[in-house]
């Protein structure tokens, strides 16, 4: 596994392709550094120039604009925006959906303009240019239900990259009752993964499982390091760990690799 | 005395329209106790949306049953409407069917205004079904109790009543019957009077002529306190409602004063204000607490909404049976500014502090804290409304003005303040996954 920092680019003189924009979530939790390293296994197959910013990346913000705390968020936009925009940086790659909202959206107002892509478009994008093939077979024929994360999906509109990639896989897509547009959340955005959910009968995530398992899938899929933790909590709650494999597209990509 | 119903027509008319007026400018004055918000921005966009999504009802119909009966009841409300206009010169000049003597052409439009009412009533009693036997979950909810109920079958009645008043006035016009041209359903309906006198069934006629516009004029003025404003409303708000993608929170630019100030190393903290300061300088209030620190499209939006509960029925949180309900702070903002607007009244025009406040007497902490800004409920509703939007501003008062965001969250903060991360890793640690 190839993985260059910026300031290892900076050394050399030279100026990375994109910068893949790992995360919180993707740098230190254990699901989601998963993630990271098969994203970049696809980067590196082919051959595409990325850095990372490694330590001097910090969270983008988002759960705390969400959670109320403007100051910080933008204390941290500011902060990674003057190491962004020291480092030239033009093209940015998340396989995080909170990243990617607010790198693209909520960052340029404070100073920060970037080409903004989630990995699920950076890879579509790079089969269409003919830069990157599908060659793993595995997945044909899975049953697959895709879950929209909503800072993908309803916030950005982006709801065909990821399908598209599934398609290139050759699996059985298979669509939950609520998908797109009227997705259901799995419960962790606007800082809900960081606390206790408020009293109710239920908790998000069951219930997304739920329209998930009622597709009677052999996969869920999904794109984000939030709703796979939550989705992966679910399928466990419904005791279905066994038969039922929560990953993310890039896993599905990587895999059997 | 020939004159008296010209007269009385006269007045009915300009107090049902005076009445009408003033409220209107109440509206637009408690409205505007909202803050200043740019939105010259986008205009072809703005106006692209108000046509798709209220003139072209392009939201309600993703709901299919829903939408198309709103769609027959929209089009004959429009549509039927053009009758008023007659009715409005017939009243004040004493004619009779004025428009009749334009030919066949009156018969083709009364004849679709006749149909278009019948499509109405079913549409209308289809909806009340819903509303009342099927009982939908959406229109059960808790904050759908009382007025809010209430309200949406006076409604449904008025329309009922209405539209039964149009046919009957049509079926009991001896003269139009006798034309025989545009009377497509009330041909129908007229044999039912053949057995009255002639002058029983002239009464039935005028009576049914007087009250279907006087239930106009009436119907009009109740739309200041019911939440059938939407049909007004709706046009303005998808016009002003957000054109950015649903993910982007805008920057609050009171921080971004500050938080440049903190980054600036030649900034000096203690420096005094620059020369021509203004009040405008020193920082507002972080956050809404209550509604007059909603900007005033939000406002806007809490008179537009007509409690259809789309968003509420798509909550995640709801769904999950969290006290929070999109739908209710939309209702709640509402009120409460009603509630700010009659203060201003009874105070010779200014606010008297009541004690009170949108956060804590209407919407609590715990319905704040259940969003998970998940943006269904801004995607769902078919004029536009973004609940999120006031949920998030709330939250920014709770954080930044009070503290008071629940331990978990403020453990959160600190360790993106301290290590920039959500979780208390080191941020030397941010890279070690490489070599796992």
């Amino acid at each position: 596994m190839t993985v260059k920092t910026m300031a290892e680019f900076m050394a050399e003189g030279k100026q990375p392709e994109i910068l893949f924009w790992v995360g919180s979530a993707g740098s230190y939790d254990d699901r989601a550094k998963k993630i990271t390293k098969a994203f970049v296994k696809l980067l590196n197959e082919a051959n595409i120039d990325f850095a990372v910013l490694g330590t001097e990346e910090s969270c983008t913000g988002d759960a705390a604009k969400r959670a109320g705390n403007e100051f910080l968020f933008q204390m941290q936009a500011v902060t990674n925006i003057e190491v962004l925009n020291a480092y030239e940086i033009k093209k940015i790659v998340t396989a995080c959906p909170h990243s990617f909202n607010t790198l693209k959206n909520e960052y340029p107002s404070l100073g920060g303009n970037y080409e903004v892509l989630h990995h699920t478009q950076y890879l579509q994008q790079l089969i269409k240019e003919g830069r990157f093939k599908i060659t793993n077979n595995s997945f044909k024929g899975k049953r697959i239900t895709f879950h929209d994360p909503c800072y993908l999906g309803r916030a950005n509109e982006v709801f065909e990259a990821p399908r598209e990639l599934l398609k290139e896989l050759g699996v059985n897509l298979v669509e939950m009752r609520r998908s797109k547009r009227t997705a259901l959340c799995c419960g962790a955005g606007g800082a809900q993964m960081f606390k206790e959910p408020e009293k109710g009968d239920k908790d998000v995530n069951v219930l997304r499982t739920e329209d998930a398992l009622q597709t009677n899938p052999d996969i869920i899929a999904t794109g984000c390091p939030y709703c796979n933790t939550m989705m992966t909590d679910g399928v466990k709650f419904k005791e279905k760990e066994a038969d039922i494999e929560v990953l993310d597209v890039a896993e599905l990509l990587a895999n059997g690799k | 005395m020939a004159y008296l119903p010209n007269i009385l027509f006269a007045i009915a008319l300009v107090i049902g329209i005076g009445y009408f007026v003033k409220n209107v400018r109440k509206l637009i004055r408690n409205i505007k106790l909202g803050k200043d918000i740019d939105v010259s921005d986008n205009k072809p966009q703005r106006l692209k949306n108000m046509i798709n999504i209220a003139l072209g009802q392009s939201k309600m119909v993703r709901r299919p049953i829903a939408g198309i009966l709103h769609v027959i009841v929209y089009v004959g409300f429009i549509i039927i409407n053009i009758e008023v206009l007659e009715i409005i010169i017939d009243g004040l000049f004493g004619t009779h069917r004025v428009f009749s003597s334009i030919g066949s052409l009156y018969g083709v439009l009364i004849g679709s205004f006749e149909i278009l009412a019948v499509l109405v009533l079913i549409s209308v009693i289809v909806f009340w079904i819903r509303r009342n036997v099927i009982k939908l979950k959406r229109f059960w909810n808790s904050e759908m109790t009382s007025w809010p109920k209430n309200d949406a079958n006076y409604i449904l009645y008025f329309e009922m009543v209405l539209m039964t008043l149009f046919l009957v006035m049509n079926a009991t016009d001896v003269s139009f019957q006798e034309m025989n041209s545009g009377n497509v359903i009330s041909q129908y309906i007229a044999p039912w009077f053949s057995g009255m006198s002639e002058n029983s069934v002239h009464i039935i006629e005028r009576t049914a002529w007087w009250l279907h516009i006087l239930g106009i004029l009436v119907f009009l003025n109740y739309l200041y306190f019911s939440k059938h404003l939407h049909i007004l409303l709706a046009f303005p708000n998808t016009y002003y409602a957000s054109v950015k993608p649903k993910g982007q929170m805008d920057n609050l630019e009171s921080v971004t004063k500050e938080v440049m100030l903190m980054m600036d190393p030649n900034a000096d903290p203690f420096a005094a204000p620059e020369e021509g300061a203004t009040d405008d300088d020193v920082p507002e209030k972080f956050g809404a607490s209550d509604v007059t620190d909603l900007s005033w499209t939000q406002l806007l939006s809490a008179y537009t909404c007509t409690e259809c509960g789309r968003c509420t029925s798509s909550c995640p949180a709801n769904l999950t049976g969290k006290k929070l309900s999109p739908r209710k702070i939309m209702m709640d903002t509402r009120d409460r500014l009603e509630e700010v607007g009659k203060n201003i009244d009874a105070n010779k025009g200014e606010f008297k502090d009541d004690g009170k406040q949108l956060l804590g007497d209407y919407i609590t902490k715990e319905e704040l804290w259940a969003c998970t800004t998940c943006n269904a409920c801004v995607e769902e509703c078919p004029v536009s409304i973004s609940p999120l939007s006031i949920i998030m501003d709330m939250r920014r008062y709770l954080v930044m003005e009070q503290s008071a965001a629940p331990t978990e969250l403020n453990n959160m903060m600190t360790n993106i303040e301290n290590n920039g991360a959500p979780w208390p890793y080191n941020q030397m640690d941010r890279l070690n996954w490489k070599d796992e």
